[in-house]
């Protein structure tokens, strides 16, 4: 096990590598230029310089080493120097948004708190629907709660989320004005009269990627649950005078866990990507936001930055995933 | 009489597969609405009197009425007419995007499968793209290609082909995989060995052999190729990085419609079940696709 892990880790490191460079070459060779938008009356070897100030004018592998210094080396640095009150970091180079002339990373931290609330939410909210209905739609195969529970999962499936957020606007906040329709991240939480609006603002958002998450891990669960259902050890455990009850927690729903963890972990990174249209659609001040913002406005190292992150989140998590695939089943062996 | 009686009772494998699909009514239905939804998009811009470009300033943003049953939008436009032809636009995209994917899906798929020395790069490319953050891809390539072919093409055919570009390379990877897996366990097989043995080329036996046996898996992620290039276009369409503005499809109706949500809030409707119902009824044809070509569900 302890191989396997090593093994993985170490193929992990070039996979990243070769993402960042594949993010990198297509924002750098693409055929645009940052410097467009300035005016014609500007000489130009003050345009060289502002070039070379943007750090444009160097050849394209020292600038690709140059940010990969800068990613892996220079930003931890910050963060240990933030965390420990020291002085690594001290009058060296960070990424810089070409849009805001400001660390990246600081509005990466600014802008996360109001992702992480709506999505962690979602997906736990998620999670604990579609358990239950996968299991019990599975329990009674081809009865009308299945059928229901697997059109469900259809619709959520094929609804996008910028029309069920769009849709659940006009009912909530248009028509029935219960709702806010706009998720104001300045709101902060002080008394129970604040904390019932921010309820209130999470309602929708929380809902519309809720339901994706719960289309998909429902269709895991009720077929993890289906196979289990079918083997030697659930008749045993029926021959033996188990309740129905204690069968179906106790033996079903733990064996049928192995798989559906899994699925919950490899899923995580695609709910930020899910979250990039729910944030634009709700108009959460949050990670996606800042990415669409910066694809708007050309700001490539703020672009690259987080396109990277997200990378990061899907080689680790499908890392993790093989991970407590081997510790949570005993008969998967990777040696 | 004996003869005849061994081949009612055989069928061909279309027949037995159409049997089992007629069975899965979710699938029956699903495939009923999308044809509908696709010959409509085809001729009803022939039929319908109005142009979807036809600004007709006096009468705009009009409620639902009998000369414009869906409501005009704020330049006059008949919203009718702009579905039609957005979904011409959209459905369009969906099935060359599938095209494209499945042809990059099954031509990796196949490579990796049949040539061992090709096999462990072509799966590391795979699990690359598989890591890349798809979404945010997307968005940059709309940004950057955008303008060179826009200029190169036209406005409108330069998205096109940008668009269904940029789908069909980041969505080929789980077809390819599914595709090497069986072309892998049919390489084993004694037909294909015996082929391999009485001389026949490579190629042939690719086509002969080897391609009509993973047609399933293939048809399979067809469908579900339709469902995700429909999706993807109007994610794009919707945050404004699709088709110019003046371009009717259906995430860029929906795009408009949000404008006037405040005042107009039934504008989005139709825009967005138009949408779900297409990848639906898709969604449907591929779970049933599925059940009737694999021969376990069959014998039932």
């Amino acid at each position: 096990m302890i191989t396997f892990i090593i093994r993985r880790l170490l193929i992990a490191i070039p996979t990243l590598v070769i993402i960042s460079l594949v993010v990198f070459l297509l924002l750098n060779l693409a055929p645009n230029d940052p410097m467009a938008q300035v005016p014609l009356t500007v000489p130009p070897e003050v345009k060289q310089k502002m070039r070379e100030a943007l750090g444009l004018g160097q050849p394209i592998h020292i600038q690709f080493f140059k940010w990969l210094v800068q990613f892996f080396w220079i930003e931890p640095q910050v963060l240990i120097d933030y965390l420990f009150n020291t002085t690594f970091s001290e009058g060296k180079q960070r990424i810089i948004s070409w849009q805001t002339r400001s660390p990246v990373m600081d509005i990466v931290v600014q802008r996360l708190p109001q992702t992480l609330w709506v999505v962690g939410m979602s997906y736990v909210v998620g999670i604990l629907i579609a358990l239950p209905i996968g299991l019990y739609s599975a329990y009674k195969q081809y009865s009308i709660f299945d059928n229901v529970g697997t059109f469900v999962s259809m619709v959520g499936y094929s609804v996008p989320p910028f029309f069920s957020g769009v849709f659940v606007i006009v009912i909530f906040s248009v028509q029935l004005g219960w709702l806010p329709s706009i998720y104001d991240t300045t709101h902060t939480v002080v008394d129970w009269e604040t904390f019932k609006f921010q309820i209130k603002q999470m309602v929708m958002p929380v809902m519309v990627l809720a339901l994706q998450t719960t289309a998909q891990i429902n269709r895991f669960m009720r077929s993890a649950s289906l196979d289990n259902l079918n083997q030697d050890y659930v008749r045993t455990a029926r021959a033996k005078g188990l309740t129905e009850w204690t069968i179906i927690t106790v033996h079903v729903l733990r064996n049928s866990m192995i798989p559906v963890v899994t699925v919950i972990a490899i899923n995580v990174p695609y709910i930020f990507g899910g979250a990039l249209i729910t944030e634009q659609v709700f108009k959460v001040n949050g990670i996606g936001h800042q990415l669409i913002g910066a694809i708007y406005a050309n700001d490539l190292p703020t672009v690259q930055t987080i396109t990277f992150m997200f990378a990061f989140l899907i080689v680790s998590f499908n890392l993790l995933a093989d991970i407590i695939y081997g510790l949570l089943d005993p008969r998967i062996r990777y040696d | 009489m004996i003869e005849e009686r061994n081949q009612e009772k055989v069928g061909s494998l279309y027949r037995d597969v159409w049997d089992q699909f007629k069975k899965h009514k979710g699938a029956m239905f699903g495939g009923v609405i999308f044809l509908l939804i696709v010959i409509s998009v085809l001729v009803g811009p022939f039929l319908w009197p109005f142009e979807a470009n036809a600004i007709d300033i006096r009468s705009r943003n009009q409620g639902p009425s009998f000369i414009h049953p869906f409501g005009t939008d704020q330049l006059g436009r008949d919203t009718l007419a702009r579905m039609l032809a957005g979904g011409r636009t959209s459905i369009a995209v969906g099935l060359c995007a599938m095209a494209l994917t499945i042809f990059l899906g099954t031509f990796i798929g196949v490579t990796a499968g049949f040539y061992k020395r090709l096999d462990g790069p072509l799966m590391r490319l795979t699990d690359l793209f598989l890591s890349l953050p798809l979404l945010p891809l997307l968005l940059v390539m709309m940004l950057l290609f955008r303008e060179p072919l826009s200029s190169a093409y036209g406005p409108e055919r330069g998205m096109f082909i940008l668009i269904v570009f940029a789908i069909g390379i980041t969505s080929w990877m789980p077809t390819a995989r599914i595709v090497r897996a069986d072309v892998l366990a049919l390489k084993e097989r004694e037909f294909v060995l015996a082929a391999i043995a009485s001389g026949s080329s490579n190629s042939l036996v690719v086509r002969r052999h080897i391609l009509p046996n993973v047609l399933s898996p293939i048809l399979v992620s067809a469908t579900l190729g339709i469902a995700n290039g429909i999706i993807t276009e109007s994610a794009l369409s919707f945050l404004g990085l699709g088709f110019p503005p003046d371009f009717p499809t259906w995430g860029r109706l929906l795009n408009d419609a949000v404008d006037y949500l405040q005042q107009y809030p039934e504008r989005v409707f139709w825009p967005g079940l138009c949408i779900s119902l297409t990848v639906l009824s898709v969604s449907y044809l591929g779970d049933g696709l599925r059940d009737a070509l694999d021969p376990r569900m069959r014998k039932r």
